[in-house]
Order: structure tokens, then C-alpha cells, then sequence
């Protein structure tokens, strides 16, 4: 399928629509030209893969409901060596069975898109409620050691935009990227804009002759630790493979130089990156004494506890993370060189809050909730003075 | 017979220079292994049939068998343990242009893979599988496998294996695949023939080979020769046509005789329009 702006927007209505964050991404992704979706059916993820059921097969693109989500990642991984650009949406449950797919596609650099609305767990858990308990298991669910990119957006524009924004970034960079929602982003409705035009990031592709071509060396045209992506059909004949492999894309599981040199440039060319990715949103910080550090959908609770404090007169200040991995390490050190305290405000028992404590140099305490509620600006003020 | 004395070490050496990666060499595989017969033949019927190199993807999961898309100059990926099915389905939805091989172990297959195994044959999805059946977990070190036969003996079951095993072809059959067929590996014109048929079929075609591994599973289980296994193949498996007439004609002797054999050959052939070719008339409908 040829991508074109306009044949998308036709599909998609009207310019203003009133849509929940489910059919954000959806919108986002046959924005950014997502060709192949495939899914598995989960509360509250659902609706992203009805919505792409309807519109994909209109577009050309592909959309297939796989037997489970460990095929269902699978098949984008199979797809985006084919040059598709993959999606699939998941929540908690589905999320931790494509754990050892995730880690496939870090070791064979393989782009794909993932939306995790996430929900309340362990298990089973709450369904139909929203959570943040997947943010460590986005960046350390999978076995050894990788770097991914999960962005956090809060609201349903957001959520379309960031959509768009993770599929330039897992061309860019050859990497899986994460759009971490929760149900409760993911069920809300709110007034969006389709933009006019989308700027589009494509994965570079090798120029060299096939005998010339180095599938996971250096990249030659792009990022230096970004190697050329040789699309299955067009003659570079690549091997691609889970196992530790040399350069060349062989096997080279006994050897610890190679295992070394490839792990660690699939890390750096996320964290060489960490602070061009780094995305923060700043409300009211020119002066505040404690900072409120959010993310997601504890970050418009954590606006409404900003207001409430700034009519008490207090000097409370709201820093929001739209990225959360590669972790914004130098901005949350530097925050604190800024404020006496931080607040970090999260939907589960304390997970970001270890990586603010691990950076910041002044006090750090946890507004934790969970239970599927999000905080009321009381709880969060409770743990500000 | 001209096919058999080219596949000997003459014809084999022009498959192997224009098929095979050097760079690769030498291979993992055991003294002994049929995994070497297995993609000699695989690479033959690639040969008669004129596949285009740069249109063919090959697919694995993990096991001895996965390994084999490593040796052949083509795009591959080597995935997850029973997932490459599903890794499969993405290559050939997202391409049907492609053509697309799967290389997979009794334990890849039907054991971890057996969810994704099921689904892709009722999908009817036009790949070829290539399931290697040694009875076992070869390169683990000889677990037992749902394959293994009752009464066998593998390092999970010291005592002899208490669960009924899996025939992988009934399963493809009933589960909705278009083109099934079991040959052991001694014989080579055969599994050409049918590898051949199962690359022309338009649906998801699945070939057992049944093939020795004396390291892992034979010398558990007085195989502990190569000749052991070949002798056992050649003893105890019957062609389906031969076996529906022993069964229908046969005295009770020779039924009796006949009826715990395995049967091998052409075990299916139906005719029905695969995923990929249906959801292309639908988007065809949808876009006019």
C-alpha cells in the first residue's frame, strides 16, 4: 500500500472528532502509514483493534487477529521485516506474554510499535481499570540486557500525536517503542485535531550491493550504531536471529567479544540519544519549592492538585514526563538541584519513583494509588507538605 | 531413479554451491543426524520447482532443525522457541509475494508451538512447513518430547515416557491444512516429490520428516546406531496406500501385523482458498 495523507484522513472523517484514547492510537498509527496490525483481543486494548479492523482493510493494510498476543507480536515483528510498518495495541496480561518477543526484536533491531493500555494487576486483576504498573516491566520484563523507548502521553491528542512520534522513532532507531496509556486515557473521550500533515521518518535502507552488505554492522547513512535495514524480498539475503550474533548476522553465541560489542551498541544508540529523546513538560516550576513528577494519567490528577496548591498560595510546581525511557536522568538531576522536595505521583506502588530517587539530590516521596481510581488532588497535596 | 543418484554427493555439490553459505561451515549437526538429508531435499524440490532466492523467506523457531535456514543463502528468521508460525504469518500476510518456508522440530512445532501450529493450518495460510520429527529434544539433550513414543526412554523420563505421543500430520489434517504428507528420511525421492507438491500448493502444506537423532534419542533407546534408525524406518512404517489395502483386504495376520505402523506418504490433499488470497478480495472490494 502507498501511503498517502489524504487517502488516510478521508478514511478517518471528519478534522475535529470526539474520540476516546483507544481510537487515538489507532488514528495515530494509519497516520504515521502503520500497514499491518496484529492483534489479540483485551479489556480495555480492545477498541484499537476493532477500530483498525474497520479502517486497515480500507487503507490496503493488513489487520489480522492472531490465536494470542505472543503471535500477535510475532506477526508485526514478521511484517516489519518484510519493510510494513507494525503495530499492535495489548494491556497487562497480553503484555507480559509478549515479553520474550520484545526482547527478540531489541536483539534483531527489528521496528515495531506497541501501545500498552495498561490496566490494574497482578493477573488478571482490574480489567476495566486504568493503572501504571507496567512501567518497569516495558523497560526490564524481557530477559538480559536492552534499551527500548516508551513514551506517556495524557491526553487523546496526545496520545495520536505520540503515536505518530513512536513510529519515526522505531524507524529511526530500529527499535521496539512503547506508548504507555492506561484504560482510563484509553476510555476517555476528548475533542481531537487530525493534523493537516505528518512528518515522516522512513528506516534507512542499504544502498550497497548485497555481497557488500553488513546487516548489523555500523550504519553507514544514518545513526553510526544503526545499521542499514535490508527488507526480506529485495535481495540482501539477511539472517536474522535471536541468537548473539556477529556482524555479519551469524551465530556467534561462545564468542564474548561479539556478544559485548553487539549488546552494548544495541543499548547506545538508545542512550547516546538519552537526552535528544528526553521530553518534559514544565507548569509553574520558575519558582516552586516541591516539584510534582507525573506521567500518564496521574498527571492530570497531579494538575489538579497544581491548581488547588497555587490558589493556597503554595509553591508547588508540576513536572510532567513524557518520555519515560531511556529515563530522563540529567533532567530529574537537575530538577532537584531546583526544589527542597519531590513528589512523584503514580498509579501503582512505586516504580518511576525508584528511578527519581536514584537521580535526584534532595528529598523524594512516592503519592502512590491504586485500585483502579486515580488520585484526587487531596491525596496528592497530602504528601506535598 | 535419475532424481536419487543426483542427489548423491555428484548432483550435490551444484546444490550446495548455489544454495548453501560457506561462510557458515561447518554445520552444527551430529554425526548421523538426518537433518543434512532433510535440507538436502528440501533444497532439491527448491531447485525443480525454480523458487526465486530473493522472493523466499525461510522461518524457525528453536532446536536443531531451527538451525538449518542459517546454511541457506536467503533472507530467514531465526525466532523465538514455537513462535515461528507466527513470525510467518506477519511475513506472508504483510507480502504474499513472498515465498515462505518454515523449518520446525516435533517439540517447536507441536510441543511450545502447538497453539500457533493449529491456528496457521486452520488459516490455511500458503506456507510450507518442514517439521522435523526425531522423536525428542535433540539439543537440549534428549528431554522427552510429545512426540516419543510410550515406553521411551529420554532424560525427563528415566523410566520410560507414560504419555501417549502426538501425530503432528493428523493434527495438520484436522486442523485444516491443504497439502499433508510423512516420509522418513531414507527414502529421498519421495519427500522431494512431496516438498515439491507442497511448495506448488496454494495453503498451509505440512511435511513430516521423520528423522534419526542417534545422539540424543537413539542411544537411549537401543537405536544406537545410525543403521538402528534406518532399519527401524524401514521396518515399521507402511505407505498409506498400502496400509488401506492390508486393511481392507488383508487376512487378520497380516492386519494384526500391519496396524500399529506408521503410515507414511501422501496423507492429504484438499483445495481451498487460502487466507491471504481472501483478504485481498476483500480489500479489493473495500478500496473499489
Amino acid at each position: 500500500m502507498k501511503y498517502d495523507i489524504q487517502k488516510v484522513k478521508k478514511v478517518l472523517g471528519k478534522d475535529k472528532q470526539f474520540i476516546h484514547g483507544d481510537t487515538a492510537l489507532c488514528y495515530g498509527a494509519l497516520l504515521a502509514g502503520c500497514n499491518f496490525y496484529g492483534g489479540y483481543p483485551i479489556t480495555p486494548a480492545s477498541e484499537v483493534f476493532e477500530m483498525m479492523s474497520k479502517l486497515m482493510p480500507k487503507l490496503g493494510g493488513v489487520c489480522i487477529q492472531m490465536e494470542d498476543e505472543i503471535a500477535s507480536i510475532a506477526s508485526i515483528i514478521g511484517a516489519s521485516w518484510t519493510g510494513a510498518k507494525s503495530f499492535t495495541a495489548t494491556s497487562g496480561p497480553g503484555f507480559s506474554l509478549m515479553q520474550e518477543n520484545f526482547g527478540f526484536a531489541c536483539i534483531t533491531e527489528t521496528p515495531v510499535v506497541i501501545a500498552n493500555v495498561q490496566r490494574s494487576g497482578p493477573s488478571t486483576g482490574q480489567p476495566t481499570l486504568g493503572a501504571q504498573g507496567d512501567m518497569m516491566q516495558v523497560r526490564y520484563g524481557s530477559h538480559g540486557d536492552f534499551e527500548i523507548i516508551a513514551l506517556a502521553p495524557n491526553t487523546i491528542q496526545e496520545t495520536m500525536e505520540f503515536t505518530i512520534k513512536a513510529f519515526n522513532l522505531a524507524e529511526e532507531y530500529r527499535v521496539p517503542v512503547f506508548i504507555m496509556i492506561d484504560g482510563d486515557i484509553g476510555h476517555m473521550r476528548e475533542m481531537v485535531t487530525i493534523p493537516q500533515e505528518v512528518e515522516l521518518f522512513e528506516r534507512k535502507k542499504p544502498k550497497v550491493s548485497p555481497d557488500k552488505y553488513i546487516p548489523f554492522g555500523p550504519g553507514r547513512y544514518g545513526k553510526k550504531k544503526v545499521p542499514e535495514f535490508g527488507v526480506f524480498g529485495t535481495g540482501y539475503h539477511t539472517y536474522v536471529t535471536g541468537l548473539t550474533h556477529n556482524e555479519q548476522g551469524f551465530p556467534a553465541t561462545d564468542d564474548q567479544e561479539e556478544h559485548d560489542r553487539l549488546v552494548k551498541r544495541i543499548c547506545e544508540k538508545i542512550t547516546d540519544d538519552r537526552e535528544k529523546l528526553t521530553d518534559i513538560e514544565e507548569r509553574n516550576m520558575e519558582d516552586a519549592e516541591v516539584a510534582l513528577v507525573s506521567y500518564g494519567m496521574a498527571s492530570r490528577s497531579s494538575l489538579g492538585a497544581l491548581n488547588m496548591a497555587r490558589e493556597r498560595g503554595e509553591r508547588v510546581g508540576y513536572f510532567r514526563l513524557k518520555n519515560i525511557w531511556p529515563f530522563p536522568e540529567k533532567a530529574i538531576e537537575e530538577l532537584s538541584t531546583r526544589v527542597d522536595k519531590i513528589v512523584v505521583v503514580e498509579m501503582n506502588l512505586g516504580q518511576i519513583y525508584h528511578k527519581v530517587k536514584e537521580f535526584a539530590d534532595c528529598e523524594v516521596v512516592l503519592s502512590s494509588k491504586i485500585g483502579g481510581e486515580p488520585h484526587s488532588p487531596k491525596e496528592i497535596l497530602a504528601e506535598v507538605k | 531413479m535419475a532424481d536419487t543418484m543426483e542427489t548423491g554427493m555428484i548432483g550435490g555439490k551444484k546444490i550446495q554451491k548455489k544454495y548453501l553459505r560457506e561462510k557458515m561451515m561447518p554445520h552444527i549437526f551430529c554425526n548421523g543426524c538426518g537433518l543434512g538429508n532433510v535440507l538436502d531435499y528440501v533444497l532439491w524440490a527448491i531447485e525443480k520447482e525454480e523458487l526465486d532466492m530473493d522472493k523466499t523467506v525461510f522461518l524457525s523457531g528453536i532446536g536443531c532443525s531451527s538451525r538449518i535456514p542459517g546454511y541457506i543463502h536467503a533472507d530467514a528468521l531465526h525466532t523465538t522457541h514455537g513462535r515461528a508460525l507466527g513470525f510467518a504469518t506477519g511475513v506472508k500476510m504483510a507480502n504474499p509475494d513472498l515465498n515462505v518456508i518454515v523449518f520446525s522440530g516435533d517439540g517447536d512445532c507441536i510441543g511450545i508451538g502447538g497453539n500457533h501450529f493449529i491456528h496457521a493450518a486452520r488459516r490455511n495460510i500458503n506456507i510450507t512447513v518442514i517439521a522435523v520429527n526425531n522423536y525428542i529434544y535433540g539439543m537440549t539433550g534428549g528431554q522427552v518430547a510429545p512426540t516419543t513414543p510410550e515406553g521411551h526412554f529420554g532424560t525427563t523420563a528415566p523410566y520410560g515416557n507414560i504419555e501417549s505421543p502426538f501425530d503432528m500430520s493428523q493434527m495438520a489434517i484436522a486442523a485444516g491444512a491443504t497439502y499433508v504428507a510423512r516420509w522418513p528420511v531414507h527414502r529421498p525421492n519421495q519427500p522431494i516429490n512431496s516438498i515439491r507438491e507442497g511448495l506448488r500448493n496454494n495453503g498451509f502444506s505440512f511435511i513430516e520428516m521423520m528423522s534419526p537423532c542417534t545422539t540424543a534419542y537413539g542411544r537411549r533407546n537401543r537405536y544406537k546406531d545410525i543403521k538402528d534408525l534406518w532399519d527401524f524406518y524401514i521396518n515399521n512404517t507402511i505407505l498409506k496406500e498400502d496400509y488401506e489395502m492390508i486393511m481392507k483386504f488383508g487376512s487378520e495376520e497380516e492386519r494384526d501385523a500391519t496396524k500399529d505402523k506408521i503410515i507414511i506418504g501422501e496423507l492429504h490433499k484438499a483445495s481451498k482458498k487460502p487466507l491471504e488470497d481472501k483478504y485481498r478480495e476483500m480489500v479489493k472490494e473495500l478500496m473499489e
